[in-house]
């Protein structure tokens, strides 16, 4: 069976493009416009891999991977931030939040689909 | 796997400019001294989003702009600096070039580069806190450095273009204490800096950005000499620390486990080849998986600890394969992570591991009963509050052609006219012996207007579309007219039909231009007659019965009846000092009218009313004027709410039948004779309800034969366009019904008091009644002898 991916992201362009690219890849893609929206979708369905941008209106990424974690079934779930930021900060933030890793916008659909393989195969 | 990107770019420039728009919005309503930082907020997120998917999408010159635009708003939105007007101002300045950029993605056309490096100068300087004025010099300082800077051409292959986080070296000639200070601050626009004085007097940067080296060169062009900057690339992974890392940390581990079911053993070999090459053999009741990797035993155990238990499992290291074991793109960074080119994981990705006491869970996507969920920190009141927020934002929806809906519409059209049709047939058939027959056919009528409805509603857009470009222009116009404009509107979530709102959209403009300029007066005349020094303007949309109702609104000098009246008898129009006032102000729609005593660039020039009433009729609306002297103008152009279908109601003379729209109906009537009066050389007049309104006889202004020519043998319909009320005087009313609207002037021509015609259910055409003209037309026809 396919596996699912939560992909969360304000941007629609960018959405359609990481949810074209990894179906494209044979995965489902389950999008989310917000934090609040992602977080009602984890709950309804639980994925193999959420993909989360980081500043969104009403929930921001940050937000959602801690309120995941919370969830039992979110344990040990891979979450993955897609960001224009890449400090350090921004890195230690995830990793405390509880994120797996991080993958820096502007990323192209090939990037995109190697690193989720890496992750969920 | 190649993926077009191009087909994103719809996408991308419709939300864009949505985000443009909103951003615009929010920016105009800002409280400069406490702006609201969730606007601020939300203003950042616009030109973050645009950012990202300007850069995603190869549109480079965009990204740079929200850049340098999202770098200073961060400062504002985290109180590091305060918001001024001059922020404002270069922020929609910004904004305009987004558009124009935007537009120059679109369809090609040309940007002016200038105008961007303008803005781009002047968001520099204000996120360095210098007033604008600076960038003006900087502009110069750049421009004798041969200016390198120009923006890459506007459509660019996005491959090309799509940039990662790199890591240049940047080593600079000669350069004082504080040019360093300056440079390393323009640097820390694009990424993290830090400099270093080399020996030889030279000063050495090291960048970390995802902007290109051209963006380097032309920001250090504002300090030094282009032919003094050298910029090295270093790859990603040779970043300081980094390089530290073992080029080849990998290690060969056999992983010995007692003899695993097949399943088991897939989903066992499924995770651990996220941590490297893994193969698969079995032997003497073992499973042995060989694994080439650079994660530890621990991670290893961890992985395996979710299919096996593990005191049967045993790790052992194999002799290193790294020879033979595929480049790994992941290196081991200074803080820890795994990173690789643009991408990284915080460690060994695996889902963390369990508290020992967790069950196996080989699929995370099962909900399992785990161990207790660490408690984590929730923010429970913001998160409830934003549940309903994010219901409204949730959107999903399909691009398609207008053509296609248009098609859709009238495929529509024709069903129920066809439905009509077998409504009437039927109709002549015995209900009791077709009892069925008559049922089913009601289920379809109910079908068809539901499909109807849903179909016409897809062409409705909401009127917010063109409201939303009002407020900016107001702002523009009133600080150029140095008057004070408070702008409202109300009823932007008001839908109307996709042609409406495009062609509403230059009366509505001529109209708000009007009330600000001639209407709103300057600050000290309101002063002086006591009102508020900041005049009202408000654009208000809402549904009245079959049409929507949109109002201009100000709180100015109000409609000078004298000087209208005057103006007009000058012009040579026909007016007389008795004239109600709502026919004195339909004078200003006269062409060539104009009551203002100086052109200005604004308005004035006495085009334009006559144009906006040309284009409200046009649209089979009507326009109205309220006014008061001194206390303001209301001008409400009524619309009907889509061209294609019409609620009328149809009307007979002699053989044929008429439609007249319903919602210019206001009663109908089978009159007394007493209640008809003979005015000398005017026709007649009915009396009704203590109003006395003319009689039109459709007989004869459509010159159409009839056996009923009184009107008390047939139905007078009181009918009402314009302020204006007449009785029309047909043989008898048929029926009310829904007609779809077929063109008459596409087909064959115009008709003076036609607007168009349709199919009726028995397969006959039509024509559509133009009220307003059919007034107009009787109030000059009416002189000949009607009965007697």
């Amino acid at each position: 069976m396919a596996k699912t991916i939560l992909a969360v992201d304000d941007s629609g362009s960018l959405r359609q493009m990481v949810a074209f690219s990894l179906t494209a890849a044979g995965y489902q893609v389950v999008q989310a416009v917000d934090g609040q929206d992602g977080l009602n979708k984890a709950r309804d369905q639980v994925v193999d891999l959420v993909l989360t941008d980081q500043n969104m209106p009403n929930m921001d990424g940050l937000t959602l991977i801690k309120s995941l974690r919370g969830m039992s079934s979110y344990q040990k779930v891979p979450i993955l931030m897609l960001t224009t930021e890449s400090s350090d900060e921004m890195k230690a933030k995830g990793r405390a939040a509880g994120a797996n890793g991080w993958l820096v916008k502007p990323f192209d659909p090939k990037r995109l689909i190697d690193v989720v393989q890496k992750v969920i195969g | 796997m190649s993926i077009d990107m191009s087909q994103f770019y719809q996408a991308f420039f419709d939300e864009a400019e949505e985000l443009l728009a909103e951003a615009e919005h929010l920016l105009l309503a800002l409280d400069l001294d406490n702006p609201d930082s969730e606007d601020l907020n939300a203003i950042f997120r616009a030109a973050h989003s645009i950012k990202g998917g300007a850069a995603t999408f190869g549109m480079t010159d965009m990204a740079e702009i929200t850049h340098v635009l999202e770098n200073l708003l961060d400062k504002i939105r985290k109180n590091e600096m305060a918001l001024t007007g001059e922020h404002v101002d270069t922020f929609l300045e910004a904004k305009d070039v987004l558009n124009s950029q935007l537009e120059g993605h679109r369809s090609g056309a040309d940007v002016d580069r200038d105008v961007q490096e303008e803005v781009k100068r002047k968001l520099k300087a204000l996120s360095e806190g210098k007033p604008v004025s600076a960038a003006a010099e900087m502009a110069a300082a750049a421009a004798s450095a041969a200016a390198p800077a120009a923006p890459k051409p506007a459509v660019v292959a996005p491959a090309a273009v799509v940039d990662k986080m790199r890591h240049y070296n940047i080593d600079v000639k000669a350069l004082s204490e504080k040019d360093t200070a300056n440079l390393e601050g323009e640097l820390g626009l694009l990424g993290d800096v830090s400099s270093k004085r080399l020996d030889n007097g030279h000063v050495a940067f090291s960048l970390k950005t995802e902007d290109s080296e051209d963006d380097i060169i032309s920001i250090c062009a504002f300090i030094v000499e282009p032919e003094d900057i050298k910029i090295t690339l270093q790859s990603a992974a040779a970043a300081p620390g980094a390089a530290a890392a073992p080029a080849d940390g990998k290690q060969r581990y056999n992983i010995e486990v007692p003899e695993l079911s097949d399943k088991d053993a897939e989903n066992l070999k499924s995770e651990l080849a996220l941590l490297g090459d893994v193969s698969i053999s079995k032997a003497g009741g073992k499973t042995i998986f060989a694994l080439t990797t650079e994660d530890s035993k621990d991670s290893i155990e961890s992985i395996c600890s979710f299919v096996v238990d593990l005191e049967t499992l045993v790790i052992k290291d194999a002799p290193s394969a790294s020879a033979a074991a595929p480049a790994e793109d992941l290196a081991v960074a200074s803080n820890g992570f795994i990173e690789g080119d643009g991408f990284g994981f915080f460690e060994p990705i695996t889902p963390p591991p369990a508290a020992p006491a967790a069950e196996p869970e080989p699929e995370p996507a099962k909900p399992v009963e785990a161990a207790p969920a660490p408690v984590i920190e929730k923010k429970p009141a913001a998160a409830k509050k934003e549940v309903e927020k994010a219901a409204a934002v949730e959107t999903t929806s399909i691009r398609v052609g207008v053509e296609k809906v248009d098609q859709l519409i009238n495929l529509v059209g024709e069903l129920v006219i066809t439905q009509a049709m077998l409504e009437e047939r039927i109709s002549k058939l015995d209900p009791v012996t077709h009892e069925d027959l008559l049922n089913s056919l009601g289920q379809l009528t109910r079908n068809t207007r539901d499909l109807q409805e849903s179909v016409m509603s897809i062409r409705m857009m909401p009127m917010d579309y063109v409201f939303s470009r009002f407020p900016r222009m107001v702002r523009d116009l009133a600080t150029r007219l140095g008057k004070k404009v408070e702008f409202v509107t109300s009823g932007a979530a008001t839908e109307l039909d996709k042609g409406l709102i495009e062609r509403i959209v230059d009366p509505l403009t001529h109209l708000v231009r009007n009330s600000i300029d001639h209407g709103i007066e300057v600050p000290d005349v309101r002063h002086q007659s006591g009102k508020n020094e900041t005049g009202r303007l408000s654009l208000s949309a809402s549904n009245r019965g079959g049409n929507i109702v949109i109002e201009v609104t100000d709180d100015g000098a109000g409609l000078n009846r004298e000087r209208i009246l005057s103006k007009a008898k000058q012009s040579g129009l026909p007016v007389s000092d008795t004239m109600p006032d709502s026919d004195v102000w339909q004078l200003i729609f006269a062409p060539g009218f104009s009551t203002a005593e100086q052109v200005t660039d604004v308005s004035g020039r006495g085009v334009g009313m006559d144009v906006v009433k040309r284009n409200v009729s046009a649209m089979g609306g009507v326009i109205d004027i309220r006014s008061a002297l001194g206390y303001g103008t209301t001008m409400s152009i009524s619309l009907p709410l889509t061209l294609a279908i019409l609620d009328g109601m149809s009307v007979s003379l002699g053989d044929n039948m008429y439609v007249v729209p319903l919602n210019l109906i206001v009663e109908t009537m089978q009159p007394q004779a007493t209640d008809i009066k003979t005015v000398t050389g005017a026709g007649f007049m009915v009396h009704v309800r203590g109003e006395y309104l003319p009689i039109i006889p459709l007989y004869s202004l459509f010159n159409q034969p009839t056996q009923i020519t009184n009107p008390v043998d047939g139905v007078l319909v009181i009918i009402e366009a314009e302020g204006k009320k007449a009785a029309l005087f047909v043989d008898g009313l048929v029926g009310q019904q829904q007609v779809v609207i077929k063109s008459l002037e596409t087909n064959y021509r115009k008709v003076p008091g036609v607007s168009g015609a349709t199919i009726m259910g028995d397969g006959s055409v039509a024509l559509i009644l133009d009220v307003p003209t059919i007034i107009k037309m009787g109030q000059n026809n009416n002189s000949e002898g009607v009965y007697q």
